[in-house]
Order: C-alpha cells, then sequence, then structure tokens
C-alpha cells in the first residue's frame, strides 16, 4: 500500500513540478511585457510617430526615421525574399524525392540555424565592401536572407498539405504542371503561405546584429536605397546603452511598438491558420 | 537528361554568386559616399563618441540653417572612424586620436586633420555618500592596473584625508570599443606611470588588465551610473548630462584640478600645435591647467573625388570654427584658440572643391 | 513534355539559388578571414590573448564565454521547456491548451533587442542585488567570485535562458507528439501512475528531446543582441558567474565597424567562421536526432516535427 502511495506521491510531484515549469517561464514574458507597456507608454505620443530624433540632451523628438526605415528595410526584404522563398518551396513540394528537393530542404533549414550576425558579415563582404557603402540595399539582403528559409519551408509544408484531388483534378483537365501549380495550387496553399511570410516579416522587423554594419545608421529620414537608413531595432540599441533618460524612454516606447506590431502578427498568423484548418473540414 | 541539366544550372549558379562576390567596385565616385537626390545632399561620417554631443548639435544647427545639406554622422568610436574612412565607407572621420604615420599611410589619400573643439576627459565613479574625491596620475594609472583593489585603499585614503570611503570593491569600468576618448585617457596614464606605459600601452583599443567594458562614453557612463563601486572615465558632457559625479586630478604643477572649460582652455594655452594639427595636451603644464584634456578632429581627404561634398563639408567646417564655437561651453566643451582657428581657416583651402 | 522540364529547370534554378547562398556564405566567411587563417593558423583558436594594438588575436575567450553561457542557459532552460512541453501535451486541459500555446510563441515571437532592453534595465540590477547578497562562505568559491557587477556571465545566462526556452519547448512538444497514443495507454492499462506513463513516452522520444534540446542550444549559441547588452564585454576566461566575459557574437557586433586593420578585421570574420561551423553542426546534428526518431515512428510525423524545427 505505501509503495503505490509511494508512487502516487511522486506523480502528484511531478504533475506539479511541470505546472511550475509553466509558471517559471511565463513569470519573465509577464515582467518584459509589463515593463515594455508601462515604460513605453509614457514616451509614447503623436511626436514619437512624427518627429525625427533631437539632439543629445534635447528632450523631445521621436523616431519617425527608424519607423520609415524599418518599413523600408522589410519591405526590401520581403520583395527578395518572397519569389525566392516561395518558388524553392514549390520545387520542394512537386520535385519531393529529388536530391535537388533534398540538398534544398537541408541548405533552409541550415540557413534557418545559421546566427544573424554571421548573415550580417555576409551582406558586409557582399554588398557594402564592394560598393565602399553601407546601404538600405546592404540591410534589406541580411534581412531577404534571413527570411528566404521560413517561407520556402512553410510553402513547402503547406504545398504537400494541399489534397492530392485538387492536383489530380487539375492534371485530369489537361493543366500542364505548371498551370496545375499556380493557378491551382498554390492559390489553395495561399492563406497558410501569407501567414508564412507575416511569421518571418515579424522575425526579421524585430532582428538588430545584422543591420549593424550594413544598413548602418541615418539621423535623417532616407529612403534612398543607396544610403545608410534607420531602424527601429539598431535606434532602440543606440539609445538603451545610452545615459540620457529621455533616449531610454523613447527605446522603451519603440520596444512597445515592436512587440505590438510581432503581437498582432502572431494574433493574425493563428486566426488565419485557425480558419483554414476550420475549411479544411 | 535532367540530371545533367541540374548540374549545369548548379555550376552557373556557383559562378553567379562567385562573380558576384568578387565584383569589382562600380559605384560611381560620384555616390560614394552621399548622394545628391532631390537636392539634399547627403553626407556620411563617423568616429568618435567623445565629441558626439556638440557634433549632433552643430549638424542639427547647421541643417536648419541649410536644409538640403544633411550631414548623416553616426559616434561608434575613434578606431570606427578612421577604418571607415580609410575604407572610404564614409566621407568624413572624426576620431579623438590623431592617425598614426602608419595609419595615415595606410589610407587611400592624404587625410587632413582639423581640431574642433577641445574637451576633457574625467574620471567617474559611484561610490556611497562620496560626492567628491581627489585623484593622482599614479594612483589611477594603480587603479586601471587592478593594484588597487578597494575604494579605502591608503594611496586613496591619503589624497582624501576628509572624505569616509568606503571597503567596496572598486568596479573598473573602460571601453570595448576602439575610442579616441581611451587614447586621451591612456596617452595621460603613460605620461605619468612608467608601469602603466609598459604593461598597457597607448592605443585606441588596448588589452585592459582588469574591468568590465562599455560601448562608447554613453556605455560607460551608464554602467558607472548604474554600478555602485564603479569607476570609468569619460568626456566632461557625459558626465555633467548624466549627472555622475567626477574627481579632480592632480595636474603638473600639484594643484588638484576639476575639468571645465577654462581648465582645458588653460591646458591648450600652453600647446604648440604644428601645421597638421596633430598634437597631444595631456599633462599640460601651468597654474589650472586640467591634466587630461584633448583637441577632438575631423578628418578629411585632401582629393575625395566628390567636389559637392567635399564643398559642403569645408563649408560646415568654416561654419563650425568660427560660429559654431559658441556652442562649445554650454556642452561643457572648451571654444578653439583663436589663432589655431584661424590656421584652421588656412589649410580648408587645401582641400580640392572643384 | 518540354514546357514540363522549363517548369523544373525554371523551378529548380530557385532552389538551387537557396543551396548556392548557403555556400556563398560559407565561402565569403573563409575568403574575408583568409589574411588572419594564413597569419594565426590553428593557434587561433586556441590563443587566450586579444590584444588589436599588438595584432595578438585568439578566439578562446570568446569560444569560452559562448559555450559556457550557452551551457549554463541550457541547464537552466532545459528542465523548465521540458515541463512546459509535457504539461501542454500530457496534462494540461484542453481549454487551457490554446493561449498556453500562444504564450510560449509569444515567448519566442519577442526580438531579441526587447529582451536587452528589460536586461539592461530590469534584470542586471536584480542580478547585482543577488550577487551583492551573497553569502561570503560561497563567495570564496571561484564559481561566485568577483565584484557585483550586475552585468556579466549570469545575467547573460539568464536571459539566454529565457530566449531558448520557448524553441526547445516547442520542438519537445511536437516530438511528444508523435509518440504513438498506444505507448500511454499500455502504460496506464498496467496501471502506471501519471508520472510513470509520461515517463515511458519520454524514454521513447528519447532521441528527439536531446535533439529539441539540440536546437535550444543551438540558438544560445549565434544569440547577439542580449548577451551584448549584459555580458561585460570583457575577453577574459573565467569560471566565475559574476565575472564580465565575451561571446563570439557579442565581439563581432561590438568591434566590427572598429576592425582597424585588416588583420584585425579578419579575426573577427574568422570568429564569425568558427560561429557558423559550430551551429552548423549543432544544428545538423539536432536535425538528424529528431528525423531518426520521427522515422521510427508513424511516417506522417516527420512533416510536423520538422516544421516545428524549420519555424
Amino acid at each position: 500500500m505505501t509503495r503505490d502511495a509511494g508512487r502516487r506521491f511522486v506523480s502528484a510531484v511531478f504533475v506539479i513540478a511541470c505546472g511550475l515549469a509553466v509558471l517559471l517561464a511565463l513569470v519573465p514574458l509577464a515582467f518584459v511585457l509589463f515593463f515594455v507597456v508601462s515604460q513605453g507608454v509614457q514616451a509614447l505620443n503623436i511626436g514619437f510617430f512624427t518627429q525625427m530624433p533631437r539632439p543629445v540632451g534635447e528632450t523631445g523628438g521621436g523616431m519617425l526615421n527608424a519607423l520609415v526605415g524599418t518599413l523600408v528595410l522589410t519591405g526590401l526584404a520581403a520583395a527578395m525574399a518572397i519569389p525566392i522563398g516561395v518558388i524553392s518551396g514549390v520545387y520542394m513540394s512537386e520535385y519531393k524525392g529529388t536530391r535537388l528537393a533534398t540538398a534544398t530542404r537541408f541548405a533552409a533549414d541550415t540557413l534557418n540555424g545559421v546566427p544573424s550576425i554571421v548573415i550580417g558579415i555576409f551582406a558586409y563582404a557582399v554588398a557594402v565592401l564592394p560598393f565602399r557603402q553601407f546601404s538600405a540595399m546592404a540591410g534589406g539582403l541580411a534581412l531577404g536572407v534571413m527570411m528566404i528559409p521560413i517561407i520556402a519551408r512553410t510553402t513547402e509544408e503547406l504545398l504537400l498539405l494541399v489534397p492530392g484531388a485538387l492536383r489530380e483534378g487539375a492534371l485530369a483537365l489537361g493543366a500542364t504542371r505548371a498551370r496545375a501549380v499556380f493557378t491551382v495550387i498554390l492559390p489553395a496553399a495561399l492563406p497558410g503561405i501569407i501567414t508564412g511570410v507575416v511569421l518571418a516579416l515579424a522575425r526579421v522587423a524585430g532582428e538588430t546584429a545584422p543591420l549593424l554594419f550594413t544598413a548602418f545608421n541615418n539621423r535623417f529620414l532616407s529612403t534612398d536605397l543607396r544610403q545608410p537608413i534607420a531602424s527601429m531595432t539598431v535606434q532602440i540599441f543606440t539609445y538603451a546603452i545610452s545615459p540620457y533618460e529621455d533616449w531610454h524612454r523613447q527605446a522603451w516606447a519603440g520596444a512597445l511598438v515592436l512587440v505590438t506590431f510581432v503581437l498582432v502578427c502572431s494574433l493574425v498568423t493563428r486566426v488565419v491558420t485557425a480558419r483554414v484548418q476550420r475549411l479544411r473540414g | 537528361m535532367s540530371r545533367s541539366l541540374t548540374r549545369l544550372v548548379c555550376v552557373l549558379a556557383a559562378l553567379m554568386i562567385g562573380a558576384c562576390g568578387g565584383g569589382p567596385p562600380q559605384a560611381s565616385q560620384q555616390t560614394a559616399n552621399g548622394s545628391a537626390a532631390g537636392g539634399t545632399l547627403q553626407i556620411n561620417g563617423a568616429g568618435a563618441t567623445f565629441p558626439n554631443p556638440i557634433y549632433s548639435k552643430w549638424f542639427s544647427e547647421y541643417n536648419r540653417q541649410h536644409p538640403n545639406v544633411a550631414i548623416n554622422y553616426q559616434p561608434i568610436g575613434s578606431g570606427g572612424g578612421v577604418r571607415q574612412l580609410t575604407n572610404r565607407t564614409v566621407f568624413f572621420g572624426a576620431s579623438d586620436m590623431p592617425m598614426t604615420d602608419e595609419q595615415i599611410k595606410a589610407a587611400p589619400g592624404p587625410v587632413l586633420h582639423f581640431p574642433t573643439v577641445l574637451g576633457a576627459v574625467v574620471p567617474v565613479f559611484h561610490v556611497e555618500g562620496v560626492n567628491e574625491l581627489k585623484f593622482s596620475g599614479p594612483v589611477l594609472a594603480d587603479i586601471y592596473l587592478g593594484r588597487i583593489t578597494k575604494w579605502n585603499d591608503a594611496a586613496i585614503a591619503k589624497l582624501n584625508p576628509a572624505v569616509k570611503l568606503p571597503a567596496t570593491d572598486i568596479a573598473v569600468v573602460h571601453r570595448s570599443d576602439g575610442s579616441g576618448t581611451t587614447f586621451i585617457f591612456l596617452d595621460y596614464l603613460s605620461k605619468v606611470s612608467s608601469e602603466f606605459k609598459s604593461k598597457v600601452g597607448v592605443n585606441s583599443s588596448v588589452n585592459w588588465p582588469v574591468g568590465v567594458g562599455g560601448k562608447g562614453n554613453e556605455g560607460v557612463a551608464g554602467l558607472v551610473s548604474q554600478t555602485p563601486g564603479a569607476i570609468g572615465y569619460v568626456e566632461l558632457i557625459y558626465a555633467l548630462q548624466n549627472k555622475i559625479d567626477f574627481g579632480s586630478i592632480q595636474n603638473a604643477a600639484g594643484e588638484f584640478v576639476k575639468a571645465s572649460p577654462d581648465s582645458v582652455t588653460k591646458a591648450a594655452a600652453g600647446a604648440t600645435v604644428p601645421d597638421d594639427f596633430r598634437v597631444s595636451i595631456t599633462s599640460a603644464p601651468g597654474a589650472g591647467a586640467y591634466p587630461i584634456a584633448s583637441f577632438t578632429w575631423l578628418l578629411l581627404y585632401q582629393d575625395s573625388g566628390d567636389a559637392a561634398q567635399a564643398r559642403a563639408m569645408v563649408d560646415f567646417v568654416k561654419w563650425a570654427v568660427t560660429d559654431g564655437q559658441k556652442f562649445a561651453t554650454d556642452l561643457g566643451y572648451a571654444p578653439l584658440p583663436q589663432n589655431v582657428a584661424t590656421r584652421e581657416l588656412d589649410a580648408l583651402q587645401k582641400i580640392k572643391v572643384s | 513534355m518540354r514546357s514540363e522540364l522549363l517548369f523544373r529547370v525554371a523551378i529548380g534554378a530557385c532552389a538551387v539559388l537557396l543551396v548556392a547562398l548557403v555556400a556563398a556564405i560559407g565561402l565569403e566567411l573563409v575568403r574575408e578571414s583568409s589574411l588572419s587563417i594564413q597569419t594565426f593558423g590553428l593557434r587561433f583558436w586556441l590563443t587566450k590573448t586579444w590584444d588589436p594594438v599588438a595584432g595578438e588575436f585568439g578566439a578562446l575567450p570568446f569560444i569560452w564565454g559562448t559555450l559556457y553561457s550557452s551551457v549554463l542557459a541550457l541547464l537552466i532552460s532545459t528542465p523548465i521547456a521540458l515541463g512546459i512541453a509535457i504539461f501542454i501535451s500530457e496534462l494540461c486541459p484542453a481549454w487551457l491548451r490554446t493561449p498556453l500555446v500562444f504564450l510560449t510563441e509569444l515567448l519566442a515571437a519577442i526580438p531579441s533587442i526587447v529582451y536587452g532592453l528589460w536586461a539592461i534595465f530590469v534584470l542586471v540590477p536584480a542580478v547585482r542585488q543577488l550577487e551583492a547578497s551573497t553569502p561570503a562562505v560561497l563567495r570564496a568559491l571561484p564559481l561566485f567570485s568577483g565584484p557585483p557587477l550586475g552585468v556579466g556571465m549570469l545575467a547573460a545566462a539568464l536571459v539566454l535562458a529565457v530566449m531558448v526556452i520557448p524553441f526547445t519547448s516547442a520542438v519537445a512538444r511536437e516530438v511528444l507528439k508523435t509518440v504513438p497514443v498506444v505507448q500511454r495507454e499500455a502504460a496506464y492499462a498496467l496501471g502506471a501512475t501519471r508520472f510513470e506513463a509520461i515517463r515511458s513516452a519520454i524514454f521513447f522520444a528519447r532521441t528527439g528531446i536531446v535533439g529539441a534540446i539540440m536546437l535550444g542550444f543551438g540558438r544560445a549559441l549565434g544569440e547577439t543582441m542580449a548577451v551584448t547588452m549584459v555580458i561585460g564585454n570583457n575577453p577574459q576566461i573565467s569560471a566565475s558567474l559574476f565575472a564580465p566575459q565575451y561571446t563570439m557574437a557579442a565581439v563581432i557586433a561590438n568591434e566590427f565597424t572598429e576592425a582597424t586593420d585588416e588583420l584585425y578585421l579578419n579575426a573577427l570574420v574568422e570568429i564569425g567562421l568558427v560561429l557558423f561551423i559550430i551551429t552548423l553542426i549543432v544544428n545538423a546534428g539536432s536535425r538528424v536526432l529528431i528525423w531518426a526518431m520521427s522515422r521510427s515512428v508513424a511516417p506522417a510525423a516527420p512533416r510536423q516535427a520538422a516544421a516545428a524545427t524549420a519555424a
């Protein structure tokens, strides 16, 4: 009897331990969100979104150049990564068993695991050094390279989930492979692919390291792709390590904007995925 | 058939990537480090964090007066400024440490130095209950060598008999990046301590015997203000704006002097400034002179190849060493001696603007 | 058919581009560090000094800092991550599942710079308090020696642990999902307690779980910003949790734009190369383990597990 009770006790302890683990993990999350919201809200005003940074020591100003910069950089990255990522995903799903597909899958997974700072070095070597210029292009390249594997794998996943009946139906009606893929299968998987893109965007919008020596930074508002450009993440970093209270507050506000953006992307992704799954039945 | 085709495509792709990576610099000189798009001339520069407060004031003010000239300055450290200038990834550099002969030789063309303001490096500290401290050069050197490890050490107590020093450990803070501020500080320490000179040496980035590295003047100021028992070195304005206590230092005449625009000007008064403006004024002789003072320089190529940007920078420097000097004292810097400014206006003519 | 072939080649070119991209990264790293490789050779990996003035560069302090911080992070995060994975997949009521999964995903989605910001202003002062209040008897140990700075190995390990938890737990969850239901039902049928049934499932999935842990490890190795802001930036090799140290990613982030000569820059890129190789091996290893595990189960499993690793 005691042996039984002993086992049950151990089991109960284990269950509690697992519950504690969940709480332990949620504590820092709550902490981070609490601070970001409480500190960030103080500095968040219209001026934050519409004004440029003020010189060192002057209060006020905003992060307009950084906001625009992040939009430009993620736009560049998406423009580069979406075609390459989606089409690679198509190849990996259509020609699943071939060596190239396996190699591509391996490459995508590898690329996913490469630290972002190393991708920054690559972008510096390829897009900054030859042109002797820090530029938004180089920053966009670095971010794009990071987005490609996420989009490629998500696309492959979703295309494989499309019911075989759809493909067979299209082919049976006389469509070429290309037609079948682009007019039937891709559209069927489109919501999922879009959520993959949104997730990838949320991920790279928060990246700092690869931008440090590619896009560099810019005090002024600039949309010139061949010039350095500001970004939310690098600006937050610069402000955070400074000794000025006003800049610290702006860093929290920037963090709040970033976290809100990421949260919205996650929610959108979940909602769309749920709806797609419900449609599929 | 498909297999060999795949192989061919692989080879072609590999060739493409290879060619792309090894391509020669294609950008035309016109748009090398700036752009003239849409009427606004954008000029990129990078370098010292030491003068960042006044440079950001100047560039903002200048942009207000000349809305079509946007000078984008990034404070990444003097070492970075020299590096990026040499690489030509920025149009101008800024450094608190004059370029060495080797660095000048390594640059693709002759680089001219233009002093902009005078500044001071101060020893900031964070000790509970203590607001004023006196330091001497040898004591500072020993702290940074790791020889003096506690605040109530005999050497510090001797200089500060009236102060109650706690028994806390000294948390040494230095720069983690390549810094002209570091150079100025080390230049001084090496002048007052031969052991320091041989053990650590003088450069913008060294192998520190002890301590934590902060990034930029901002990083050091932040670390010191947040860490009880910490000591660090920053440009005067960072200590003032961040309201961190900083100490006075015994100068060559034996007096304990606190950094101020006045004591910095006295340090520069006795200096002989050569034609290329590269000079060190640490441990300056004379009454009331602050021992850790320095010029800070803007670095420009004599022949940059970009006339528009060169012209704009020359105009800016002319403004900075004349009208711009009025902003100096408010921000804790000392204005340039009059004769230095006049000689600079002459030297600016050497820059190729057409 | 010709259009079929054209389609295949056109699409295949993109796939080839992806593969070539990974190869190109490796090649560029080697190319931009060639001066350093030639100058130092294998010594680079074993030298303790990082002295830009003297031109002496050695990667050992950074390799140490990276491995130490990542292993510590792993020690802290693994029990918590596995606990979460087990709770969500085995113990939690259905209505709680979705919000919990969402919250752990949120942990993963928060940008690294935001963690860094929080770490500087919230975690470091707390760690400093903790360090200052360490009893003297512990302070004597090399593990806890040094002034209470707040920044240092401990703060870095903590923030890394927080960032790694969601990765390890997401993959562990997927892996646990692939364990056949039969396994657990059999355990319950034999009268096992909750704990014992779950234990048998974990044992069954052990390869995959090790893979999940390795994936978290790989993530910790490459983390840059959050670590840079709290590790103290001192290239020293120290066993002390309180000591400021330096990781490979952090030194590249801090010193890249300031490398004042070719050799310095090459040395930094070589560190990037070392980082690239180490993360490659760790990530590939983890994927092999997860794949091997899922292969021994139902055929539908690989895709889910692989998808979790890809995300």
